[in-house]
């Protein structure tokens, strides 16, 4: 049986977000006040998704649990696994404007599904991070994969909507790798001699940043010497730690073929597109104000203390159309802190250390071969 | 040409439409030929026509031909 609050009656059927929500400063929101503001939504989130989505409903009623009393990191959080298994949605068939999957080459890959103002609020929020770190202003931009990727026709993968996020911030857009994913040489060069001088935007998925462009690069014997330029990757270490390749390597290696590279890794995922935890200068990754990170502990699944390992909790007050908003996924990391970094952003910032052990790989990002 | 006609070729070059299909009420992601992929060469191609630079938060306001005319006011493009 359920366990349901009397006041459940008393739940508005159309969830809506809190006017300004969307222009609360990025990292700007100190814990006690963004506490508040995450318990309340993702509680109505919770609500909402019960309303509608009754495959949510089977799996908060298999449990004795009431959503309407716990705190958000209390909230009942969806494995990413069921994203796979399951066709997890909201809303109804009609309504639905785009599914994304996981780009796994191996697998199922997990899908989700967005209505048109899920998909747009993603985008909102990608730019509103992005803006904190890269101003308003587009640059000359550099893509590290293949034009044909964002091309694929069906479900618009993770790959191919990370590049079309980031290509907001770009201009003169320039791909640097053919569609063999190998390394575009004169294309290349051609970007580099044109606008080299620039503030440039570089911006691919870690592995492929690595194996496919910079050791391309250095094969080749090919370097260049920007003057201000921006790397923003991500996807995943897993394919980087199996070649035993540091934050700090990647960071020197880049530096020495391309020049003066500010190098800035993200950590995000499908089933929570468009809000991404963004490295700052001190090798932390931010949360921002519309979502939080929990550790909980792989054995009992309890929220453990900060500098604590275990595996990484997601909220955000974003998805409306399917039941993401608390997701446990199949990484292990760290909270180092909240509020007090030496960047100055507020939020929590921790450090991700890859896959737990033994869980059945989840596709993602970085699984090109 | 007048500053609407330039609009409107402009929308009918980036997103492959005839250009009385561009009217002020067309709007993002409504049509198969305005997806975010062609969002990016329209955004360019009004940077060309209108010899102006964009930032993000015009991209990301730009969901309607409408909208773009709002837009390029802003950067001294006037539209009778």
């Amino acid at each position: 049986m359920p366990v349901w609050p009397d006041s459940r009656k008393g739940w508005p059927d159309v969830f809506s977000y809190p006017p300004d929500l969307f222009d609360l400063p990025v990292y700007g929101l100190a814990s006690a006040q963004k506490q508040a503001m995450l318990d309340e939504l993702l509680q109505s989130l919770s609500a909402h998704h019960y309303a509608h989505c009754q495959a949510y409903r089977q799996l908060v009623d298999c449990n004795p649990f009431d959503f309407s009393s716990a705190p958000s990191p209390g909230q009942l959080p969806v494995a990413t696994r069921l994203f796979k298994d399951l066709e997890l949605a909201s809303i109804e068939q009609t309504e639905v404007f785009r599914q994304m999957r996981s780009s796994g080459t191996s697998g199922q890959a997990s899908k989700i599904t967005l209505d048109g103002p899920s998909a747009k609020r993603q985008s909102q929020v990608l730019v509103k991070i992005l803006q904190s770190w890269l101003g308003k202003q587009r640059r000359p931009m550099l893509l590290i994969d293949a034009p044909s990727t964002v091309k694929k026709a069906g479900a618009m993968t993770a790959r191919a909507a990370g590049l079309q996020g980031l290509s907001f911030f770009g201009r003169h857009h320039c791909y640097a790798l053919d569609d063999e994913m190998q390394l575009d040489v004169d294309k290349v060069q051609a970007f580099f001699t044109e606008h080299g001088e620039q503030p440039v935007l570089i911006f691919g998925f870690t592995f492929i940043v690595w194996q496919q462009f910079i050791q391309a690069m250095i094969s080749q014997g090919l370097t260049v010497n920007l003057t201000n330029a921006i790397l923003i990757h991500g996807g995943g270490w897993k394919k980087m730690q199996e070649q035993a390749v540091t934050d700090e390597q990647f960071k020197a290696t880049i530096r020495q073929t391309l020049g003066n590279v500010s190098v800035h890794d993200y950590y995000g995922m499908v089933e929570q597109t468009g809000t991404i935890y963004m490295q700052c200068e001190h090798g932390h990754l931010h949360t921002p104000v519309w979502s939080d990170v929990l550790i909980r502990d792989p054995a009992d699944l309890s929220v453990v203390e900060n500098g604590e390992t275990g595996l990484i909790q997601v909220n955000s007050v974003l998805p409306t159309s399917y039941p993401g908003h608390c997701i446990l996924t199949e990484d292990l990391g760290t909270i180092i802190g909240e509020d007090d970094c030496a960047c100055g952003r507020l939020g929590k910032y921790f450090k991700v250390h890859g896959r737990v052990p033994k869980a059945q790989v989840k596709g993602c990002s970085d699984t090109f071969v | 040409m007048d500053t609407q006609q330039k609009l409107q070729q402009a929308f009918s070059d980036a997103l492959g439409i005839p250009p009385e299909k561009v009217i002020d009420g067309l709007t993002y992601n409504t049509i198969p030929e305005w997806d975010s992929t062609a969002h990016m060469v329209l955004i360019a191609e009004l940077e060309n026509v209108f010899d102006v630079m964009l930032d993000t938060d015009d991209i990301i306001d730009m969901s309607s031909v409408a909208q773009a005319k709002l837009i390029l006011q802003k950067y001294d493009v006037s539209f009778a």
